[in-house]
Formats: C-alpha cells, sequence, structure tokens
C-alpha cells in the first residue's frame, strides 16, 4: 500500500522549471532515500509532500488524502507527517519540552499531562532526557537534530521526511542522528530522506532516488543502485563517482 | 550675560487660585502621560496587526498595510495633527460632530485629536518594526511551525511574533520614547500638557529659563527611566543560549 504517491508533480519559479513531471511513490514501512546533486530539486520535491511548497501540476496522496486538493485541510494533513529540517528548526524562544509538547497540545488537543509523557519519552529515545529543560540554544546541532526527531516523533506521524538532517552538522556529530534514524528505519517507520549519506542508503534504504535538473533520473532498489552501476544513467554515475571516490 | 536665575519661582503663587507654578508642571506631566501612554498603546496594537498584514502571502492585505504606513510616514506629524483637530471633525456626521465641538470640553477634544493623530502615526512606524522583525527570522521557522500542524495564526502566535519582538526590543523602545516626545505637539491645539504649562509658566512669571530648564530636566528624567524599564523587560525576556542571552 502507497502511504506517499507522487503523480506527475511539475512545479515552476515564474518561467524557471523546477521540478518536471515526477512520480513515485513511498510505501508503507519503506525508507526511501533522495539523492542528487545540489540544485537537482530534492528538497523542493520532498517539501511538497507536505505542501510546504505548491505545484502547479500533478498530485500528491498521503494515506488517501489528495495534497493538492484545495479542499484538504493542510494543518489537520501535515499534522500526521513528521518533518525534519536541515538547520533543526526548533523554536529558539521555547525550552525543550515546550519544543517537544506545543503542537501536541494546540494541534491535536491533547493534555499537558499526556503531551509531557509523550513528549519526555520521546526525548528519552534519542537521548536528551537530561536536557529538557533548556533551550535549543543551549545544545550542540546534533543534540538538537536528534530533540527536532524526537518532536516530529511525538505527534504520531503516519510518515516521516527528512530534509538534509545531516548536512548542517559537524562530521563528529552526524551519526547520533543517523543512529537515530536507522533504528527508526529498523522500527519499520515509513521515510522519505534527502541526503547524500551513502552509507545510511546502503544500511537502511529499500529504494534509491536519484534526482538532476528537477527531474527523478533514477528511482530503483538499493541493490540495483549501488550494485549495477554499469545500468545507472551517465549523470548518476558521474554523481556516485565523486561522492564515493573517498 | 546678565540673568538672575529664581529657582524659587516654581513654588510662587500663580496667582491663580491657591496654585504654585509647579503644581502646572504636575498637572502638564500627568497629561503628557496620558495623552503618550493611550497613544502608545493604540500604536502597538494597531502596528503589530499591520505589520502582520505585511508579511502575509497574497497580495490585498500586504498592499492596505503598506498603504497606510506610505500615507501616515510621509506626512508631517504636525500637519496630520492640524488634520485630525481642524478637518476631520467637520466631516463627521452631524449627531457627532456636535459632540465633538461642543458637548465635550475643549481639553476632551484636543486629548481625543493628539491621541488619534499620535497613536496613528506610530503604528505606521511600529509596523515597520513589527514587519522587519518577522522577515529578519530564518524562513524556516515558518516552515517548520507549518509542518507540525500549526494554522497560519497559530505560526506567527506561537512561534514568529514571540521571536520578532523580542528582536525588535530596542527599537520598539526608541519609538516608546519618541511617542512622549512627540506628545509635546499637543500644547498646538491647547492642550495643557507639559510644554504648553512650560509656555504659560515662562509668559506669566518671566522667569523662562528657569522654566524651560525644568521642562527640559522632566522629560530627560522621564525618558531615561522609561529607558532603564525597557532595558529590564529585554533582560526579563531573553532567551537562554540565543541573542546574547546567558548560557
Amino acid at each position: 500500500m502507497s502511504m506517499i504517491e507522487i503523480k506527475n508533480v511539475s512545479k515552476w519559479y515564474g518561467d524557471f522549471q523546477v521540478l518536471t513531471d515526477c512520480t513515485t511513490d513511498v510505501k508503507k514501512g519503506e525508507v526511501v532515500v533522495v539523492c542528487g546533486p545540489s540544485g537537482s530539486g530534492k528538497s523542493t520535491l520532498i517539501k511538497t509532500v507536505n505542501a510546504l511548497e505548491p505545484f502547479q501540476k500533478g498530485d500528491i496522496i498521503v494515506d488517501g488524502i489528495s495534497v493538492g486538493d484545495p479542499k484538504t485541510d493542510l494543518p489537520k494533513l501535515r499534522a500526521r507527517i513528521g518533518m525534519v529540517f536541515q538547520n533543526f528548526e526548533l523554536f529558539p524562544h521555547l525550552s525543550i519540552t515546550e519544543n517537544l509538547t506545543i503542537a501536541q497540545q494546540r494541534v491535536l488537543g491533547r493534555s499537558k499531562d499526556e503531551a509531557m509523557q509523550k513528549g519526555m519519552h520521546y526525548l528519552d529515545r534519542v537521548g536528551l532526557k537530561a536536557q529538557a529543560n533548556k533551550f535549543p540554544g543551549q545544545l550542540s546541532g546534533g543534540q538538537q537534530q536528534r530533540v527536532a526527531i524526537a518532536r516530529a516523533l511525538a505527534m504520531d506521524p503516519i510518515a516521516m521526511l527528512f530534509d538534509e538532517p545531516t548536512s548542517a552538522l559537524d562530521p563528529e556529530m552526524v551519526n547520533e542522528v543517523l543512529d537515530v534514524m536507522v533504528e527508526l528505519a529498523h522500527e519499520g517507520m515509513t521515510m522519505m530522506c534527502v541526503t547524500h549519506e551513502m552509507g545510511f542508503a546502503r544500511k537502511v534504504a529499500n529504494r534509491v532516488i536519484f534526482m538532476d535538473r528537477g527531474a527523478i533520473v533514477e528511482d530503483c532498489e538499493k541493490e540495483e543502485f549501488f550494485g549495477n552501476i554499469d545500468a545507472r544513467s551517465e549523470r548518476a554515475r558521474q554523481f556516485l563517482s565523486k561522492i564515493l571516490a573517498h | 550675560m546678565n540673568y538672575n536665575w529664581d529657582w524659587n519661582i516654581f513654588f510662587k503663587s500663580t496667582g491663580i487660585g491657591s496654585e504654585i507654578y509647579l503644581d502646572w508642571f504636575v498637572s502638564g506631566l500627568g497629561w503628557t502621560i496620558a495623552v503618550a501612554l493611550m497613544a502608545w498603546i493604540i500604536a502597538l496594537l494597531l502596528g503589530s496587526v499591520l505589520g502582520v498584514m505585511r508579511t502575509l502571502p497574497g497580495k490585498v492585505l500586504p498592499a492596505i498595510a503598506t498603504a497606510y504606513v506610505e500615507l501616515f510616514r510621509n506626512v508631517p506629524l504636525l500637519v496630520q495633527l492640524f488634520m485630525w483637530y481642524f478637518v476631520v471633525p467637520d466631516y463627521l456626521p452631524e449627531p457627532l460632530q456636535i459632540w465633538f465641538k461642543q458637548d465635550l470640553n475643549p481639553a476632551t477634544s484636543a486629548y481625543i485629536s493628539v491621541v488619534v493623530c499620535l497613536a496613528l502615526f506610530t503604528a505606521a512606524r511600529v509596523c515597520e518594526q513589527v514587519r522587519t522583525g518577522i522577515q529578519a527570522l530564518p524562513r524556516g521557522q515558518s516552515a517548520a511551525a507549518l509542518a507540525v500542524g500549526f494554522s497560519i495564526g497559530q505560526t506567527y502566535r506561537h512561534v514568529l511574533l514571540p521571536q520578532a519582538f523580542r528582536i525588535i526590543i530596542p527599537p520598539l523602545t526608541s519609538e516608546f520614547l519618541n511617542i512622549f516626545k512627540n506628545s509635546s505637539v499637543a500644547s498646538l491645539i491647547g492642550l495643557m500638557e507639559l510644554l504648553a504649562q512650560t509656555k504659560q509658566t515662562a509668559e506669566f512669571s518671566a522667569n523662562i529659563f528657569e522654566a524651560f530648564t525644568l521642562a527640559t530636566v522632566i522629560y530627560f528624567v522621564l525618558n531615561m527611566s522609561l529607558m532603564t524599564l525597557m532595558s529590564l523587560v529585554e533582560k526579563k525576556v531573553r532567551i537562554p543560549g540565543m541573542m546574547g542571552g546567558a548560557k
């Protein structure tokens, strides 16, 4: 069963086309990694899934609900999809606890106690229970990103979107975030990840999508993507040879 | 220069009732504060709404707010005051007009005019500060707020405005001080605030230098206290780990 279905999506900024006829899907429990050179449209594509980026053509169906339909209650839909950003985007004026509970209370209508319990559960899972009363600015980048993942999980999402979750991190902090993501994947979370971490892709991805100039160039099983390099497009081979060189 | 300073003048009788000159200054200061505070409250509320409007998606609401700002900040304050006091009342519906011009006592109608004038003028400036405060935030903040399921209203209320207002406390402080200083234009339509009382004292007593020296000191002390108050507020709302806040 498809959790996220992207059907012939095209998007323009004025005359400039940023997405060209993108079609793919993410099944329930599947982990799909989206990679490609910068400016290839991967971040834009993942943001169309929860309508942070509008698109002009095609449609996206998330758990049976059309994202493009003007009648869709977008806040309600977004509340069911977790998203993790490149720059964490915790709310800096709120404590870690408040970051974890505010949307549960204001959007899902949970009681303070319930939100707190849930928030603490996930904060503990990402190993940061001791930081509950701090503010985001007092944590390292890796810690902030783990809190951001906990914030998304506390909403009980049906799928998680990751938009380059490790590319703003110091190298030594990348693994602590990837570890959390690997664990999530093993638990069967449906995940769509824009990332350059090919080690992560190799470890947990079911499928790999390669994008270039706004179009999906490759969309295949992980084993096929990494194992059968000769069958890949020239652009994908170039890209892989550059990022796998070292 | 040959001038006989006489600081006792403030304790001498004005010749009107049992009042001494100092009483005039006290009453003048009262009006100044009443005008400035009322105008500031309105300016802060209206300016915040306009500032938010300028950052909303779509065309109509931002355009309305922009037009407002351009109108009110490009016409001199004094011209605006005269418009509100001399011109606008003539265009009010008949009953309102009679009420404003005849039923109200002159001090009240002058008070209303100057409060409206200062509030609308300052709202344009507050609007610009609120707008820049919101625009100074990383774009990802509103994306993250929307992504957790917040509506646009919740995004502003819980995420954008609490941060934007913290950023703009320093420029808002100077706007807050400006409104006290600008309130002196009220003396030109006969409201007996601090400057008007100062001029009256100067004329009655002929102690011009003493009168204006005292007015200067009062304005200065008033504004310094407000500034101190605002820096306490700024300290109080500072975010740990951010914007120079304590780690």
